[in-house]
């Protein structure tokens, strides 16, 4: 058996994996010899708005990096629909990143790009469609993220609620299996993180894809949470959803959800609702 | 970075639109800098050289043949290549850099794009036209030198012209085409790679292009020593 706990001869296949999900097991990863992930093991669901929870520090944006390829961890095994991503070839690695979708803390838009060149981007690299085709299906994404003129303005004109809408269409535009956002409302007033959160929940239900969401913030968890993996100093303290997260009595959890003075007053009328 | 930077472009048609870019940001909006430097350069190699031949046993016109050996043989090549380092060099690392920084090379890499070759390949194929760029510098440097020459009153214009025309190897010119496509080389890669692994925020973009810089110009003078030595020795 490795790491992974599969057998070699089908090391390339999870036959357990009936769905299209993430199976991260056991993840270790250090930077200059601390250790930041210490043995993560989780499953993110298919159809699914997956969290991931915790404070500043805990590991939230190095988990998603690994998930993604771009740190490479020092122990475990990451496995897409059974396909253990470390092993497959770069070629292999490629093919499964053109279906995954990725906005980032920042919206990483191409600044010397308009909007709509931004979103139609990845068509551009990984279809052979027409130009009208690819403008069509940008109209849509972009219509699809609340944007309607907002073509032929350049990633600096446009707001920071603007930008993280621009980064979910081009995230979705070519149609992935996998969505990862990475603090997508960090920086935006409550109201916008709204919209953004309800956004990343009809696009999951929508296109039914494995949505990743990397978040700190309460409202994300109360809203898009289905599923919830909280961190606490590299280390998986908590797992479940947006309807347990309030009743657990896992310590580390509630000094983290109850931290606010709003969220100390909804648990006080919840306690007294409940008596 | 070299391995990765060669492999086969994710698609050629995107590749082809990144080498027009590139051409028109490395190459034409470099002619401007290059032409104004080499024609006033030129200009002082002449006056200095002019100055300091005061014996009147030798004649005018090699004001003209030390101007051309200066300009042909070092000025255009390699002192035209450490300004490069500092325009195009700075830009390529600070453009790479900023990418790093707001995880726009991130997002090319998750979304299956080799990143290196998307980024680095086109500026290496836009360099390659770097000659045309020294070989313009070549010419305005000996017509500044005429007209330093001529216009200061230094020696007659038939003068200057045998002066350039006197003792020609065309093999100097071979040289310095080889020292040129060694240094676009060298232009093309050090600036990336001080943009592509740079660690940090916006002041570390900073020092990076710094940085870059004074490794660019330490392995274009090197180089130009190594292959001086190879080649004409």
């Amino acid at each position: 058996m490795d790491q992974c706990g599969y057998y070699p001869f089908k090391l390339y296949f999870n036959p357990n994996a009936t769905e299209l999900m993430i199976e991260v097991k056991n993840i270790h990863k250090s930077f200059a010899g601390v250790e930041v992930l210490k043995g993560i093991t989780t499953t993110f669901d298919k159809g699914k708005t997956n969290l991931i929870i915790g404070q500043s520090g805990s590991g939230k944006t190095v988990l998603i990096k690994c998930l993604l390829g771009l740190f490479d961890y020092e122990e475990g095994c990451i496995s897409y629909d059974g396909k253990i991503f470390s092993q497959l070839s770069e070629d292999e690695k490629r093919n499964l990143r053109a279906d995954i979708g990725m906005v980032f803390q920042g919206g990483a838009l191409f600044d010397s790009m308009t909007i709509a060149e931004n979103v139609m981007f990845p068509l551009k690299m990984f279809t052979k469609q027409s130009k009208s085709e690819m403008e069509d299906r940008v109209d849509f994404v972009l219509k699809r993220v609340n944007l309607i003129d907002a073509h032929h303005k350049m990633p600096s004109e446009a707001s920071g609620g603007m930008q993280k809408r621009v980064a979910i269409a081009r995230a979705i535009v070519n149609n992935p299996k996998y969505l990862f956002c990475d603090e997508p409302n960090s920086g935006l007033d409550p109201k916008t993180a709204i919209i953004i959160d309800n956004l990343i929940r009809e696009i999951t239900d929508e296109y039914d894809i494995t949505t990743v969401v990397n978040s700190h913030d309460m409202n994300s968890v109360m809203e898009i949470g289905e599923k919830i993996v909280f961190l606490k100093d590299g280390f998986k303290a908590w797992e479940g959803s947006k309807d347990t997260i309030f009743k657990t009595d896992n310590k580390v959890v509630t000094d983290f959800v109850y931290s606010s003075e709003l969220m100390k007053k909804v648990r006080q009328m919840y306690i007294e609702e409940k008596q | 970075m070299i391995a990765e930077m060669f492999r086969k472009p994710t698609k050629w048609s995107v590749m082809k639109q990144l080498i027009f870019k590139d051409i028109d940001d490395l190459i034409i909006d470099s002619l401007g800098i290059v032409a104004f430097i080499s024609f006033f350069v030129g200009g002082v190699v002449t006056i200095q050289t002019a100055l300091n031949i005061d014996n009147p046993l030798i004649p005018k016109y090699l004001v003209g043949f030390a101007t051309r050996q200066s300009v042909i043989l070092e000025f255009a090549p390699t002192f035209i290549s450490i300004i490069m380092a500092g325009k195009v060099g700075s830009f390529i690392t600070s453009s790479i850099g900023t990418m790093r920084v707001t995880e726009q090379i991130d997002a090319l890499e998750v979304m299956g794009i080799n990143s290196l070759n998307y980024l680095v390949f086109p500026k290496f194929i836009a360099l390659l036209l770097y000659p045309f760029v020294i070989s313009i510098a070549m010419f305005l440097g000996i017509l500044g030198g005429m007209a330093a020459c001529v216009y200061g009153g230094f020696s007659s214009l038939d003068d200057y012209i045998i002066g350039i025309q006197t003792d020609f190897t065309p093999f100097h010119i071979t040289y310095a085409f080889i020292k040129t496509l060694a240094f676009a080389f060298v232009l093309a890669t050090i600036p990336s790679y001080h943009g592509y692994y740079m660690k940090g925020g916006a002041l570390e973009v900073g020092k990076a292009s710094t940085t870059s810089f004074v490794w660019t110009s330490v392995v274009i003078i090197l180089l130009n020593y190594i292959l001086t030595q190879m080649l004409l020795s």
